[in-house]
């Protein structure tokens, strides 16, 4: 994408393109570590939906499904805030195989 | 109507406050600028003023407000002196860089350490690069002027910048002259309309203010903030002339009191210019070729207007009512002297550290300076490039 020139700009550092912050994928920021969702501890409780600071947790009708590794930057609040007895978010390495296949 | 009152440098601005009338005047209280907060509170509570007074609870959450004011599209103003406006110092930046006009007026008073409430440009001068443009003033009359036009240039579409207008703290602030107050609606007339740009209680359009910029474009919005600010003189000499025109006193980026034929010149700001001008007079009947040069505008520095101005001179001695520890002189001192690099033919150059934490200055004082101007101008030499004036050696 073509950045504007300084005269470009709107002046005061005014952002005209509200909601642009999605088109900035803090998932480049993940170093060492991401959550893994493990379905069958999770009761949907949203705790994690609730305090992920990236509005990275998935949600597929109306239920977790868990994350959207694009916005992830793995800082761990989901994992932490996970109520469930036996953790349905547990923090893995990065080159771990996640439960849903992917690779990241 | 207009007519002449007899007030003090802070009731000037306070005056000058009611007649505009902002819509938000958000300030903490300090000396020696108390009285304007203090005046302007009073105005509200007699209903003199429509806009909203809001005293927080310290001047970095004073200018807050200012900042979020003047981001819903609100015409604001504040005022404070020294600690507050150092305070203030992460919130002027951020002003500056939000390209919102906000309006200061700032009574000039010593940074501590050692505390000390008297008059001295420390604060303002440490404030110098935050990005806001400075006016100064040599007394009430120009106090209350300087505050008029600074929201005319810092409103004018091309600027839109911060403005604050210094007047030296008790020397101005704490003493009665006799002032033209210009009627009030006349006063209405001239600042006009703010029309801020992008004003966040527009709720039709979409858009974020101050958000975060990385590498990729924080460079981009410095440079287009440092824009405002190089708009700003043919602004400030527009303003300056309707001024005049106006209400019969024109203001440019500084004074020229008998400098047509002056071979020696002192520079100096704000109140010590009268009593410099005085001297210059008795100089003068001496036989002495002697002017002054007082700058209005420190930022953005005149520079070119200055050395022209300066050029043809053989001795230059600038005065500085504040010190700029480890660096080759005091600000206004580095300024001029490096306006004149480019000429040829250039006067010599001295500066001179005066009037710390209000210490006075007199006729003597700027004679001491002539005598040493003369003695540079006959031999080409300066000795000593910096030295201070009244101090106990």
């Amino acid at each position: 994408m073509k950045k504007e020139t300084w005269k470009e700009l709107p002046i005061g550092t005014v952002n005209i393109q509200a909601g642009n912050s999605i088109s900035n994928r803090t998932g480049t920021w993940r170093s060492g570590r991401k959550p893994q969702f493990i379905e069958e501890h999770c009761i949907q409780c949203f705790f994690c939906w609730l305090y992920c600071p990236h509005f990275a947790i998935r949600v597929e009708g109306g239920k977790v499904t868990g994350f959207n590794y694009d916005y992830c930057t793995g800082c761990g609040l989901c994992a932490e805030e996970c109520p469930t007895k036996i953790k349905s978010i547990v923090m893995v390495k990065e080159e771990t195989e996640l439960a849903e296949g992917r690779k990241k | 109507m207009s007519g002449f009152k007899i007030l003090n440098g802070n009731q000037t601005i306070a005056e000058a406050a009611r007649q505009i009338d902002p819509d938000v005047v958000a300030a903490y209280p300090i000396t020696p600028s108390t009285a304007i907060v203090e005046t302007i509170a009073q105005f509200r509570a007699d209903g003199l003023i429509s806009g909203e007074f809001v005293c927080p609870e310290s001047e970095h959450s004073a200018m807050s407000v200012c900042i979020g004011a003047a981001s819903a599209g609100g015409r604001v103003m504040t005022a404070t002196s020294s600690q507050g406006l150092a305070l203030m110092w992460e919130m002027l930046y951020i002003a500056a860089g939000l390209r919102l006009p906000i309006v200061a007026a700032i009574a000039n008073r010593a940074l501590s350490a050692p505390i000390n409430i008297h008059g001295d440009h420390s604060d303002t001068m440490g404030a110098r690069d935050s990005g806001w443009i400075q006016v100064y003033s040599e007394n009430c009359q120009e106090a209350y002027d300087n505050f008029i036009q600074a929201f005319r240039i810092g409103e004018h579409p091309d600027v839109l910048t911060p403005v604050l207008v210094g007047l030296d703290g008790f020397i101005i602030s704490h003493s009665s002259e006799v002032v033209q107050i210009e009627d009030d609606a006349a006063v209405k007339k001239f600042i006009g309309e703010f029309k801020p740009p992008y004003p966040l209680l527009d709720t039709s359009r979409k858009f974020t203010v101050g958000s975060i910029d990385f590498t990729d474009y924080y460079f981009e919005h410095k440079r287009s903030q440092i824009e405002g600010i190089e708009n700003s003189p043919r602004v400030i000499a527009e303003v300056g002339r309707e001024f005049g025109r106006t209400f019969g006193r024109s203001y440019g980026f500084f004074e020229e009191y008998r400098m047509d034929d002056a071979e020696l010149a002192i520079v100096v700001m704000s109140s010590a210019a009268g009593t410099g001008k005085d001297a210059v007079d008795e100089l003068r009947n001496e036989g002495l070729q002697i002017g002054l040069l007082k700058p209005r505008i420190f930022r953005p520095f005149p520079h070119e207007q200055i050395g022209e101005a300066l050029k043809k001179t053989k001795a230059v001695a600038v005065l500085d009512r504040s010190s700029a520890p480890g660096a080759f002189g005091a600000p206004l001192f580095t300024e001029i002297r490096s306006a004149l690099y480019d000429y040829d033919k250039r006067p010599k150059m001295v500066n001179y550290v005066y009037g710390l934490g209000g210490r006075d200055i007199r006729i003597e004082h700027f004679k001491d300076v002539a005598k040493k101007l003369e003695t540079i101008a006959a031999t080409g030499k300066v000795d000593e490039m910096l030295g201070y004036l009244n101090l106990r050696e």
